[in-house]
């Protein structure tokens, strides 16, 4: 993909900007591609809405922000309800599957759920949702290659906890290659919806 | 050098090492208090044999911030209000200076009031002159947060009404390890005070009343600075460490004077060297000034 | 001079302007940080403060911003590197002081994260309309040196630069950045110290007694006076003769005002910075500074898809204006256009400068964002009209 417009959205204290600057990490630093990552400064205090965006791209990004989200990563309804319009017709949701209720979409989109939150709390330790979203959409798309994503996960997170982070990233990627496997598209997400 | 016959006379002036005699004469008005005080600090520079090569001196705006441009010394004149965090930045830089801040009451405790509690909390090794002439006196005499209830000023034509500043209860409560008042009359004692605030580690904090003559002294009718000298000689009560709340000061009344807190606390760039050894271990190289990349 | 290994963070980072511009300032040695708070440039402050314990630096919050300026002018006089950063309001209190610096010559280096005004306005959000006050507004008459990056990777290097600048022509320098470039993260890599050149400060190499803080002579930077070595001199922020000495007259009012005027002008071939693309032959010319410079290329890349003979300045300096450049360019083309955050403010510095030579136009914004690339595209439209 030539330039890739991602928005990560949820809410404060879910790990939304981490997410984001581990994609964007992922990208320049470990695939030598450009990304720039921007996120809504607002007055926001932990438990509201807040968002990043991420632009990949093989050539300099000169427009910072995302006009029309080719992923967009949604870890709660509020975040999702805010930005869905502002996707792409062919755009890919990433979504935690427990805490997002996605509406009927566009005729060339795809979604994809994970229930990040319950395998993160499996692990013992509900913060690294966000570790699992980003190992999930390492799995069902195809922006940042996996290696890339996992190398920009252990480089980010808090030191002492890169064992467990990327416990939650390869689990998170075990949940969407599988989901992939079994040919799970748009259909089926709404038939299970 | 020859060694001819020494003449009777000296032509030297007795504070020529410490102060610029190509600046002189001032631009104080005769019986203005300042270059009592100014003799006061010369003295104490002079007596206390500090090299006076590593003495910074940083004034304000004023009367009283012209100071600095008279002393012999790396001098500084900045701002209204803006020479205590001037001096911050200096010192934090060279912590080898003493660096002295020499201002007015309105310089120091209203434009700059904010500066001189922070500081003062921080414990800097700074030593503050504070020259209280109760008077906003180089822009012509306006009333200042230091003018006793019904004195006149150019901008309280009938007498001020607002409560002043206790400035030794206000410099001591923000955190100085030594405040001491005296009066441009109290030279010798004033002078002693100078030579301790000079070797105190932490900030220092000495308020001078001081006559002007020009302004105060004539809007009141209080006579000339002579005068006023002799109100100070009638009127001052010594009272060392006695309780700050006691040493307000009202018009044309008794002042207190004295030493009112010499206290031992460790000092602002003690306790960051403290508190980062605990933190870091003995990897931590204890700051002590300059770059870091040179020396200097 | 080379920059200090130990200062310099080698390698490629996933880094926002404010950390790369926290970085770029250990790297060129800065050693003294005063800074109070305020969005969208705290993250400078708070980098600096995570890293100068181990380095020998002291970074001091201070009360407000006033007290921050005064601070870093103190600690620069100590013989010092020092910085400040902040935004909008910040700046408004720091100008009283940034005068001081100016009129004492003092190096130092100040860092403005634009947002969105005036008054408290957008603390969150970006804005180019500091720009005038960063030209003006300290009182009385000086000359000033702005610089404006448009990236992260930029802002660790033109923080570099600031200093560099700043020591060279013994004044405090601006970085005019913005909220958008201060939040945005990118790859940045940071060359090996060898690879970074550094300007020293100059001082005297005469003796304590011959020598004072202004020798200005017309052409060279004075060199500076260290303290604590003897030399016993004066600086004021009144009017002041060679000798640091206040002196309160029109004449020399006239060579104190001219000195701090002329070494930035004289000099602004030097100090001037610009980035050109497709300028020769061009019909019309898009000038722009920092994140607007960005935002306004595929604009431009749009027009000249549709056979518009177009070509681009980025003023990585934007004051002093490059007026010299302006002038020559205004005489071949037929249309300048201005993109900035603001309603034209540095568009009234190139419409001089243009002099009824070409069209001009400003593609104005009240901020809160970055312009949309097909706005500043309608306006090149409607000016090749």
């Amino acid at each position: 993909m030539a330039t890739t417009e991602i928005r990560i959205t949820g809410f404060g204290g879910q790990g939304v900007i981490l997410c984001g600057y581990v994609i964007g990490k992922a990208a320049s630093i470990y695939n030598n591609q450009h990304a720039t990552m921007t996120q809504s400064f607002g007055p926001e205090a932990r438990g509201s809405a807040c968002s990043a965006q991420v632009i990949t791209s093989d050539e300099r990004v000169l427009y910072p922000y995302v006009t029309a989200a080719d992923i967009l990563i949604a870890m709660s309804n509020d975040g999702y309800t805010m930005h869905k319009d502002s996707m792409d017709e062919k755009g890919i949701l990433v979504y935690e599957k427990d805490l997002v209720t996605p509406k009927k979409l566009g005729k060339d989109m795809k979604a994809y759920g994970v229930p990040a939150t319950r395998i993160a709390e499996e692990l013992g330790r509900k913060i690294v949702l966000n570790i699992v979203m980003l190992g999930f959409m390492g799995a069902v798309t195809d922006v940042v290659p996996m290696e890339a994503l996992r190398k920009a996960v252990q480089s980010s997170v808090p030191e002492g906890t890169e064992e467990l982070n990327l416990k939650a990233f390869d689990r998170g990627c075990e949940y969407g290659l599988d989901l992939k496997g079994k040919g799970a598209t748009k259909t089926q997400e709404k038939a299970a919806l | 050098m020859s060694t001819s016959v020494e003449p009777a006379v000296k032509k030297e002036h007795p504070m020529e090492k410490i102060l610029r005699m190509d600046r002189i004469p001032h631009i104080w008005c005769p019986t203005c208090g300042l270059g009592t005080v100014v003799t006061a600090l010369a003295t104490a520079l002079d007596e206390s044999e500090i090299d006076l090569n590593k003495v910074a001196i940083v004034s304000g705006i004023g009367c009283t911030g012209r100071v600095a441009g008279y002393m012999k010394l790396d001098s500084f004149h900045t701002t209204h209000g803006r020479a205590i965090p001037f001096a911050f930045g200096m010192h934090v830089a060279r912590p080898d200076l003493k660096t002295i801040v020499f201002s007015g009451d309105g310089d120091l405790v209203s434009i700059g009031g904010n500066h001189l509690i922070h500081t003062a909390r921080r414990n800097a090794d700074l030593m503050v002159i504070c020259v209280n002439n109760f008077i906003y006196a180089m822009t012509g005499g306006q009333v200042a947060p230091t003018t006793p209830i019904t004195a006149k000023s150019s901008t309280s034509p009938f007498g001020n009404f607002e409560h002043p500043f206790n400035l030794p209860l206000l410099a001591a409560s923000s955190g100085a390890v030594y405040v001491a008042r005296w009066t441009a009359l109290h030279i010798r004692r004033l002078t002693k005070a100078f030579k301790e605030a000079l070797n105190k580690r932490g900030f220092s904090f000495v308020e001078v009343i001081a006559p002007c003559s020009t302004l105060y002294a004539r809007r009141n009718k209080l006579g000339t600075g002579l005068d006023l000298m002799k109100f100070y000689h009638d009127n001052c009560v010594i009272k060392h460490g006695c309780d700050l709340k006691e040493v307000d000061i009202d018009y044309q009344s008794k002042i207190i004077v004295g030493k009112f807190v010499d206290i031992e606390k460790p000092t602002y760039i003690d306790c960051l060297n403290k508190g980062y050894k605990q933190v870091f271990g003995d990897k931590y190289k204890p700051y002590g000034g300059g770059d870091g990349n040179n020396g200097n | 001079m080379k920059a200090k290994p130990e200062n310099v963070l080698t390698g490629s980072h996933y880094l926002d302007g404010n950390h790369a511009s926290a970085e770029g300032a250990i790297a060129a040695g800065c050693r003294f940080f005063g800074g109070y708070p305020i969005t969208p440039s705290t993250e400078i402050a708070e980098r600096i403060s995570q890293r100068f314990p181990r380095i020998g630096g002291i970074f001091v919050q201070m009360e407000d911003e006033l007290a921050s300026m005064a601070a870093i002018l103190g600690a620069s006089n100590g013989g010092v590197k020092s910085m400040s950063c902040t935004s909008g309001p910040g700046f408004s209190l720091m100008m009283e002081n940034f005068g001081l610096g100016i009129m004492m010559e003092t190096p130092c280096v100040l860092v403005n994260v634009q947002r969105g005004g005036p008054s408290t306005g957008l603390p969150t959000l970006p804005g180019q309309a500091d720009m005038m006050q960063a030209r003006w507004g300290s009182h009385g008459d000086y000359e000033v040196i702005a610089l404006a990056p448009d990236s992260p990777q930029e802002s660790f290097e033109l923080t570099i630069h600031a200093f560099n600048l700043s020591e060279k022509y013994r004044m405090p320098v601006l970085i005019m950045t913005d909220e958008c470039v201060g939040h945005m993260t990118e790859k940045v890599v940071i060359p090996s110290a060898d690879e970074i050149d550094l300007v020293e400060r100059k001082y005297t190499d005469k003796k304590p007694g011959e020598a004072w803080p202004y020798e200005w002579n017309g052409k060279s930077i004075p060199p500076m006076l260290p303290v604590g070595k003897g030399y016993k001199f004066h600086i004021t922020g009144l009017t002041h003769d060679e000798k640091g000495y206040p002196v309160i007259n029109a004449e020399a009012q006239e060579k104190n005002v001219r000195q701090l005027i002329d070494k930035v002008k004289k000099n602004a071939d030097d100090i001037i910075w610009l980035e050109e693309w497709d300028t020769d032959g061009a019909d019309i010319i898009v000038m722009s500074y920092g994140i607007s410079s960005r935002v306004a290329r595929p604009a431009i890349a749009k027009a000249r898809a549709d056979g518009i003979k177009i070509g681009q300045i980025r003023m990585i300096t934007v004051w002093p204006f490059p007026e010299k450049r302006i002038r020559e360019l205004a005489g071949k083309v037929k249309a300048m256009v201005m993109v900035e955050l603001n309603h034209g403010q540095v568009y009234l510095e190139m419409d001089r400068c243009a002099a009824g030579q070409c069209v001009t136009a400003v593609v104005g914004h009240s901020g809160g964002t970055v312009h949309k690339p097909d706005d500043i595209y309608k306006v090149i439209k409607d000016v090749v009209k």
